[in-house]
């Protein structure tokens, strides 16, 4: 066995090892289950409403686009986060202190990320088939589209998540990115359909990743006659997979060279000057 | 000496960062088995030297050659040769001991043989540890998972940076044996610390770094007879106890048995430890750098 295929195998072992832990550490727990819930009772509230004229309810049409939210968020947000955390906490030093070991942190990282970002999926997804209308997986085709949209959401996100995760030196920073992306899921159509935005915003929406997940995953759940709400009254399956895929390959060219570059930085020095800073900061 | 032999060659190593100067010509070589230690102030260089034999980071100018290879350009079948003991903080704080060892291991298993995870806990004495979340150790538990985090792929050259900080006395004299077990089987460790008795006990060299530079390279003694340093001498004479500190101490023995014959009792010659000789050469250089720039800024005003 060559050592990047054993290192691989190491980081997929280390990546379910750390999904398993999740589930025994409390804060991780209330870390998938509390914004979720909210996220669920939101949508509950809103069954009642309907979307224009169709009749059909806002709440359903809702959870759906939220599903390919979560995926943004997971790919994007998780993958920042950790990376910021976990590069001032040592575990990248720690990484880069061992043969191939970067690689296997990363390859990690995305069986973590790809594991829990399903998980966020089903929390969401199971309760809404049960308690909402219209929403239907019952045919193979919808199957493959969610999990399509899934896989490419993910190859779209992780990228962007690991460039933003290598350019922030203290986590805590990280945390003003939460902005933007609040403002980008507001002009992305996940809650309300984009009929109502002027032009301008319309075009930026869809510049970004979280407005082709909604879609993608509207298109797997709802009926195909609520593609009539719908920028150009389609589904415009092969537009979401070029945009997706257009970040995907921009991220994949771009993060490679700018973890390698973060790798490259790591010392024991600048690590023990972030812990100064950081214990500074308790006292 | 046998090329094969120099784990460690260090030629006229530079490091500048902006217009500092860091490190200004060290040169230094370490041979299979054989266990240096690496003093000098803060701010003298030492991690910087250290993170450029790891590879962490870029040198300036000179030549280095670790395990036969320049660490600027070295792969990761060199990167499995090496352990490095880093400080530890907060990471992997989920995870427990025998977990995390076991998995750090397989990733040297492509390249040879790692310790086994269990064998290794109890090496360090961490058995009735290893089931322990890591977050849940103390300071100086987690300081020797470090330690064996370090030493689980079996490294031919060790870097130890300030390895004993927060032992309790017992826990510094097992990682002493433990450093000693590893020299036999022939690892080479270079470490560094602020502790000149634990240098004295561990080291077969010392480097001594200041200014940038190696200031003194030899043994414990070698330092010591080099410096000159005081010799404190006691002794006892008609039920009284005299001390008496000198440069010339066998002379200085041998004035009072002259004098006094077979009235002198208790006699104790003790050569100045590592740490007066350290603080004698490090006195002696920064003094000198004093000088020199004095003399400098003389001609300057010439």
């Amino acid at each position: 066995m060559t050592p990047l295929v054993s290192a691989a195998r190491s980081g997929m072992r280390r990546g379910l090892f750390e999904f398993r832990q999740s589930f025994i550490t409390s804060t991780d727990i209330i870390g998938i289950v509390v914004p979720n819930l909210i996220l669920l009772t939101v949508m509950i509230f809103m069954r009642g409403s309907t979307v224009g004229t169709t009749g059909f309810s806002l709440g359903t049409m809702s959870l759906s686009g939220v599903l390919g939210m979560s995926v943004a968020f997971s790919g994007m947000m998780t993958v920042t986060q950790h990376l910021a955390v976990e590069r001032e906490d040592g575990t990248l030093l720690r990484a880069k202190a061992i043969p191939n070991g970067m690689f296997g942190y990363l390859t990690g990282k995305v069986v973590l990320i790809a594991c829990l970002t399903v998980v966020n999926l089903l929390v969401i997804l199971i309760p809404g088939l049960l308690l909402f209308d219209g929403l239907a997986l019952d045919s193979v085709g919808s199957w493959v589209t969610l999990i399509g949209v899934l896989v490419l959401g993910l190859l779209a996100t992780m990228p962007i998540g690991a460039i933003l995760g290598s350019l922030f030196e203290n986590p805590r920073n990280a945390g003003v990115l939460m902005l933007p992306v609040m403002g980008l899921v507001a002009i992305s159509g996940i809650f309300a359909p984009l009929g109502e935005m002027t032009e301008w915003l319309r075009f930026v929406g869809q510049l970004f990743p979280i407005y082709w997940l909604g879609l993608g995953m509207r298109s797997a759940l709802l009926p195909d006659s609520m593609a009539v709400v719908e920028i150009g009254g389609s589904w415009r399956h092969l537009e979401t997979i070029g945009v997706l895929g257009l970040w995907a390959v921009i991220g994949f060219i771009l993060a490679p060279a700018v973890l390698r570059r973060m790798a490259r930085r790591e010392s024991g020095a600048s690590m023990a000057q972030r812990r100064e800073k950081a214990l500074q900061r308790v006292t | 000496m046998i090329g094969d032999d120099l784990v460690l060659d260090v030629r006229d190593l530079r490091m500048r960062y902006g217009t500092n100067d860091v490190l200004k010509g060290v040169t230094f070589q370490a041979r299979r088995g054989e266990v240096l230690s690496l003093l000098g102030p803060n701010g003298a260089g030492k991690t910087t030297t250290i993170e450029i034999l790891e590879g962490f980071r870029m040198r300036s100018a000179g030549e280095v050659s670790v395990l036969g290879v320049d660490p600027a350009n070295a792969d990761e079948s060199w990167r499995a040769r090496l352990g490095v003991v880093l400080q530890s903080w907060r990471d992997h704080g989920k995870w427990r001991v025998r977990d995390l060892l076991a998995h750090l291991a397989t990733f040297y298993e492509p390249y040879h043989r790692p310790w086994d995870a269990d064998e290794l806990i109890e090496v360090v004495g961490l058995t009735e540890h290893a089931r322990k979340r890591v977050h849940r150790l103390s300071g100086g538990q987690r300081r020797r998972l470090d330690v064996a985090i370090g030493i689980v792929g079996r490294p031919d050259l060790l870097f130890l940076d300030e390895p004993t900080v927060g032992f309790d006395p017992a826990a510094r004299r097992e990682f002493h044996e433990l450093v000693h077990r590893l020299a036999d089987e022939d690892t080479t460790i270079l470490l560094t610390t602020h502790d000149l008795a634990e240098a004295e006990k561990l080291a077969d060299r010392i480097l001594i770094l200041a200014g940038g530079k190696v200031i003194a390279d030899g043994s414990a003694d070698q330092l010591s007879l080099q410096m000159a340093t005081e010799t404190e001498v006691k002794w006892t004479l008609h039920g009284q106890r005299y001390v008496h500190a000198t440069t010339e101490a066998t002379k200085f023995v041998h004035d009072l048995f002259k004098q006094h014959g077979d009235d002198i009792a208790d006699l104790e010659v003790r050569r100045g430890t590592l740490e007066d000789t350290y603080m004698a050469m490090v006195v002696a250089f920064e003094s000198g750098q004093y000088e020199a720039a004095e003399r400098e800024f003389v001609e300057v005003a010439r």
